[in-house]
């Protein structure tokens, strides 16, 4: 019993730990002031190149880092669109996404059905082996730690550094940012590019540890569900996280009920992770002066220092 | 010497025609560019992609039967995002079109009645316009974002076809493959052409498009929607209603998805499959901002949309290119087409380095 | 150039697409004085005091600080050199607290508490009542002012770049700003004071250099020149004023405000308290206020974008109004002029036919089975562009195209050639230049001698002193009784703008 409670909070946790890192990164990004619509996109290839290189060089931290460069790399080019062509940032996104999509399965092509071994988990002697503690709290791989410090390091900044004072200002009136003397569209470069390379760092966390494997379009919604946490967290870092952890309960628990082998049609168990983001955007967003209160006041809003 | 934009006093009418012409040249030579890198001639892969697919009637028909659904979605996302409202699910409004069309065809099949067809067109744009529905019920109820509830839904879609498809709609002598019966041709739309694939639903998009136009150009509910989505302020203060705009465009465009969707499945496919659009869905988007929101130039984008899924097939057939060249293509032509646009509100001026200039201290 | 002299510019000049903003312009502020910049609204002034301050960069010229030349390459760089500069509108952030609005324009970065420690000294030092801890959303208008004027403060400057800071204060508040830069000055700090407001500028400043089409036209001793001299130098030519007409005897009421509540539904938005307001045919009746105090609340309620408790809290010729519409009451007569004439009274990429459709369609039969008829709009666009003497390309020009003041007067013109019993204005003459103030002021005394009630919202007092028959203040979501404008005075008016005696006045009518 210990031992399958200790399974299912262990799978629950891989399986938040994707959106944790996309999540918490595009909440920086939207702070800065701007919406990124292709978080799954830069996942996807995130997850691709993080395989790709692995397979080739066969050191999975050579993965991460591809991971998130490609990230970057993909950010970069909806930095370009959205802040210095001004493009509309829905559609960029959404182009980034489409874009996304292809070129990871055409990078993918021929490492589809590669076999690879997960990311090793921590093993510390005693310690990991304590019934239910050990492996909950000490029994995974290195990024499922690093997702939380994110957070936590993310909190920080954003509440307690002046990096992140500025960075909420500039999300909040980039006109009056730039009157001060700001570099919005710097500032906004950077944000971006760390959504990038945390999206890219998720996706690598799906093709190298929570089913070490590349598969076309294998990040099934969960940049989108990323984009919904941050909504649901109302732009709060702590709550990202207990929203990533919420979602990852949900894949869990229909995975184990289609398991358990209840006369439910597994598709609709399936459908349980995507309708759960429905009701969780609803509940929250019903409350919409709580939202405009919390979300940054320029969010989605082109600017040129001219206008 | 650097590049600076500068804002133009009025939109520039000649850059709004152009930058999509812009646009594709640039996609042409990245994409000579890429067949490159993957090792092949890209004179041979361009005229592979590009031109031989349309070289004869069939290439020109299948061209058709790819652009009809395409323009059908492309022209209801664009009313919508003329709005400001982004359903970028109609991938499942199609899905949920062609279940609920499709269901018509499976629950009668033994008819023969002329009202079948009718029937099915009817339900299928009903089915599309109720998927759409939810994301309008939430976003006017609950401000819950369309953009994230319409592509889960899609998700929700898709995975209900596939139920379907394993149980109900199953077909019963299909030796348990996850397929419906074969649509007889009572509930099959009627070939335009002796040979093609080509049904009436070509004609049906092309008076859709000119609706459109109309709707757009000069109706008044048009001209709401183009003030709500360039000026929400101004559409507040002159009484418009936000609300029954979102209702309004997200029903519109459902519908015109759910009714591709019937199409697709009463026409070339003519069963209801696990998986029915290669994608339609969401490369309408491209061709709707490929054709400027506006219904005709969403026309032309379709056809040229439908080329790089014939042209991305012929590579694949003929160069053993993988299938994914065509949603890079797609991608890209979309990218260079939004950066393009901003010469329609600012003009490119070249400044000097450093913008001061400082005379000799006068004396 | 003599030894005292603070900043100088010479022969600056900056090119906009389309205008020279600033045409070799030559300025000079002395240590220790409060020079004046005046000029009407697009002469120059803002484009000016941003290049000083290192937001724009100068086409051409120089720019001296303390006889070196320097260029001034960012805001920072300007802070460094000892300029600090109050925004016309606030440079502020409304989610943060006044301590970190502070620091963010600060080049140092001290801890949050030491620096709330900083800001009450100064604050007291200068008696500007800031509590840093308060969220600068929670402020009002002249509270924000304070938290940009202590931030310039905590920078130790030279020279205080003030852009029109009175036009968001009651008269009261602008005596005390005045103070304020006084003691500074007193200290050795220099002052660029920049207005249109001609009393002001007689009362607080040294010197004055006059800007008219981004070109200087002359310097002034202001204590020595009467208003009417200096307004002469910045319009160019004698000033017009609107012909007021006899106010004749107001007719039955238009518009009857009964009780009017209203819970605001914006973040930071003023809920209103029971307000009551009669306005009839044939008069203007204007309603005062700092900008802030519940007016865009009662905008969006008497044009019907929100809708009121009860049916008839608002009504127009006796039709209860309150759960209808702007088309229903556009219907009943109303016409109505937004505060936000660019992205409210017009959308910027529409062009003015387009726009003039935006709501006259119902009054003058454009649209016929749901379907426009264009030409109809283009022949009204025309008419409106041809009697208001409106400055543009044609009717298909795009309304963003058009300058401020002539915007206006194509909004004015659209909502007043539909004949309305009822109009309500906001903001008729804000940041228009003084030709086209004039005109659309006539307009407005032209249609109160066709019988129609007027409703002007503003915080210009002396425009509503100009133009209306009575005159009521709006403060904190609460109106004052409407007294006769000839009955009372700017001061009075000023202190219910403060809400200083809002009760003791509420006492006086009962």
């Amino acid at each position: 019993m210990i031992d399958t409670t200790a399974a299912i909070l262990l799978s629950m946790i891989a399986a938040a730990t994707p959106l944790v890192f996309a999540a918490t990164g595009e909440l920086v990004t939207e702070k800065s002031g701007v919406l990124n619509l292709g978080v799954e996109g830069m996942m996807l290839l995130g997850a691709v190149s993080g395989f790709a290189t692995t397979v080739a060089t066969g050191s999975p931290v050579l993965g991460v880092v591809a991971g998130a460069l490609a990230g970057i790399g993909m950010s970069l080019l909806f930095a370009f669109l959205t802040l210095t062509m001004l493009a509309n940032q829905v559609a960029s996104g959404l182009a980034l996404t489409l874009f996304g999509v292809g070129l990871s399965a055409l990078i993918g092509q021929d490492f589809v059905g590669t076999p690879m071994d997960a990311l090793p988990k921590l093993a510390i002697p005693v310690i990991s082996d304590l019934p239910l503690i050990g492996p909950v709290l000490f029994g995974h791989d290195p990024l499922v730690y690093l997702s939380v410090a994110l957070v936590g390091a993310v909190y920080w900044f954003l509440n307690h550094s002046r990096g992140g004072l500025v960075l909420r200002a500039v999300g909040e009136n980039h006109h009056a940012a730039h009157a001060i003397g700001y570099h919005v569209i710097g500032i906004r470069y950077l944000a971006v590019m760390f959504g990038g390379a945390m999206s890219g760092i998720g996706g690598a966390y799906l093709s190298l540890a929570y089913t070490p494997m590349w598969i076309e379009n294998m990040t099934a919604g969960r940049g989108w569900i990323a984009l919904a946490l941050v909504v649901f967290a109302t732009w709060k870092p702590g709550w990202v996280l207990i929203g990533a952890y919420l979602f990852g309960g949900v894949t869990i628990a229909q995975l184990h009920i289609q398991g358990l082998g209840v006369d439910i049609p597994s598709q609709f168990l399936s459908m349980l992770p995507y309708l759960a983001t429905i009701l969780v955007l609803v509940m929250i967003s019903r409350d919409s002066l709580r939202i405009r209160l919390n979300a940054p006041a320029c969010i989605g809003k082109v600017f040129h220092p001219d206008s | 010497m650097l590049l600076k934009l500068e804002p133009r006093g009025e939109r520039s009418k000649v850059m709004i025609y152009a930058t999509p012409f812009i646009a594709i040249a640039l996609t042409l030579f990245f994409g000579a560019g890429l067949f490159a890198l993957m090792g092949h001639a890209p004179q041979t892969a361009l005229y592979t992609f590009f031109i031989k697919p349309v070289s004869d009637v069939y290439g020109m028909s299948e061209l058709l039967v790819k652009a009809t659904p395409l323009i059908l979605c492309a022209v209801g996302l664009a009313i919508g995002f003329r709005a400001n409202v982004w359903n970028i699910g109609a991938e499942g409004q199609l899905i949920a079109g062609a279940i609920a069309g499709g269901g018509m065809a499976l629950l009668f099949h033994d008819s023969q009645g002329l009202w079948l067809l009718p029937l099915m067109i009817v339900t299928g744009i009903a089915g599309g316009m109720a998927w759409a529905a939810i994301p309008a019920f939430l976003k006017t109820r609950f401000n819950a974002n369309e953009i994230l509830t319409s592509l889960m839904l899609t998700y929700v879609a898709t995975l209900l076809l596939s139920y379907l498809v394993n149980g109900p709609y199953r077909d019963p002598d299909g030796f348990n493959f996850p397929e419906s019966r074969i649509f007889h041709d009572a509930a099959t739309l009627p070939i335009l052409f002796e040979g093609s694939r080509v049904s009436i639903s070509a004609i049906i998009a092309l008076f859709v498009v000119l609706a459109a136009w109309m709707l757009l150009s000069r109706s008044l509910i048009g001209f709401q929607i183009r003030v709500i989505g360039m000026t929400p302020s101004a559409g507040s203060f002159a009484g418009f209603s936000a609300k029954g705009i979102i209702w309004f465009t997200l029903l519109v465009s459902g519908g015109l998805a759910g009714l591709a969707g019937i199409s697709e499945v009463a026409g070339p496919i003519g069963q209801l499959l696990p998986v029915i659009s290669p994608g339609y869905g969401f490369t309408a988007i491209i061709v709707a901002f490929l054709g400027r929101l506006h219904p005709v130039g969403i026309l032309f984008a379709g056809l040229l949309m439908a080329l790089s899924y014939i042209g991305g097939e012929a590579v694949q057939i003929d160069m053993g290119m993988p299938l994914a060249v065509t949603g890079v293509f797609q991608g890209m032509l979309l990218f260079f087409l939004l950066s393009a646009d901003v010469l329609i509100r600012y003009r490119i001026r070249r400044v000097a380095a450093r913008p001061v200039t400082v005379k000799a201290r006068a004396e | 150039m003599t030894a005292e002299s603070l900043l100088t510019l010479s022969q600056v000049t900056k090119r906009f697409p389309g205008c020279i903003a600033n045409d070799h312009v030559d300025l000079d502020v002395k240590a220790g004085e409060i020079h004046a910049l005046l000029g009407e609204n697009g002469a120059g002034k803002s484009t000016l005091m941003k290049i000083v301050y290192g937001v724009l960069k100068p086409d051409e010229g120089e720019i001296f600080w303390q006889g070196k030349p320097v260029q001034i390459e960012s805001p920072a760089a300007a802070r460094r050199l000892g300029i600090g500069m109050v925004f016309q509108h606030f440079s502020l952030f409304d989610s943060l607290t006044v301590a970190e609005n502070i620091a963010l324009g600060l080049d140092s970065n001290p801890p949050l508490n030491r620096l709330a420690e900083e800001i009450r000294t100064i604050a007291s030092r200068y008696s500007l009542a800031i509590d840093p801890d308060r969220h600068v959303h929670s402020l009002s208008v002249g509270e924000r002012q304070r938290v940009e004027i202590v931030r310039c403060l905590l920078q130790d400057p030279k020279l205080l770049i003030m852009d029109e800071p009175t036009s968001v204060l009651t008269p009261q508040e602008a005596d005390g700003l005045f103070e304020t830069l006084r003691e500074l000055v007193a200290e050795g700090c220099s002052v660029l004071y920049i207005s249109h407001k001609l009393e002001e500028i007689r009362a607080l400043c040294h010197r004055a250099t006059i800007l008219r089409g981004g070109k200087v036209v002359g310097f002034a001793d202001p204590k020595a020149s009467t208003a009417r001299e200096l307004a002469a130098l910045m319009i160019g030519s004698e000033v017009g004023a609107s012909r007021r007409g006899a106010a004749g005897n107001a007719g039955e009421p238009v518009l009857e405000i009964t009780g009017l509540s209203f819970p605001g539904d914006q973040p930071f938005g003023i809920d209103l308290h029971d307000l009551s307001l009669t306005v009839r045919a044939g008069e203007i009746v204007g309603v005062a206020g700092v900008a802030g105090n519940g007016q865009a609340e009662f905008l969006d309620v008497l044009n019907g974008e929100a809708l009121c408790l009860t049916a008839d809290a608002i009504r127009i010729n006796g039709v209860g109004v309150g759960w209808t519409g702007p088309r229903q009451r556009r219907m009943l007569g109303m016409g109505f002029v937004p505060e936000e004439r660019l992205g409210q009274g017009a959308v910027p990429e529409m062009s003015l036919s387009e726009n003039a459709l935006l709501s006259s369609y119902q009054q003058k039969g454009m649209v016929s089975g749901g379907m426009i008829s264009l030409g109809k709009a283009i022949s009204f666009a025309r008419d409106i562009i041809r009697t208001y003497a409106v400055r543009a390309r044609g009717d298909m020009a795009e309304a963003r195209s058009l300058s401020g003041g002539n915007l206006q007067k194509f909004i004015m013109g659209r909502e007043i050639m539909q004949d309305p019993k009822l109009l309500i204005v906001a903001a008729p003459t804000w940041g228009v230049d003084a030709g086209a103030a004039t005109a659309i002021r006539q307009a407005l005394i032209d249609l109160r001698g066709r019988g129609a009630a007027i409703l002007v919202i503003s915080q210009d007092l002396d425009e509503l002193f100009e133009i209306t028959d009575r005159i009521a203040v709006i403060h904190h979501g609460r109106l004052s009784s409407a007294r006769p404008t000839s009955e009372t005075t700017i001061e009075e008016i000023g202190l219910l703008m403060g809400g200083a005696d809002a009760a003791a006045e509420t006492a006086d009518v009962a």
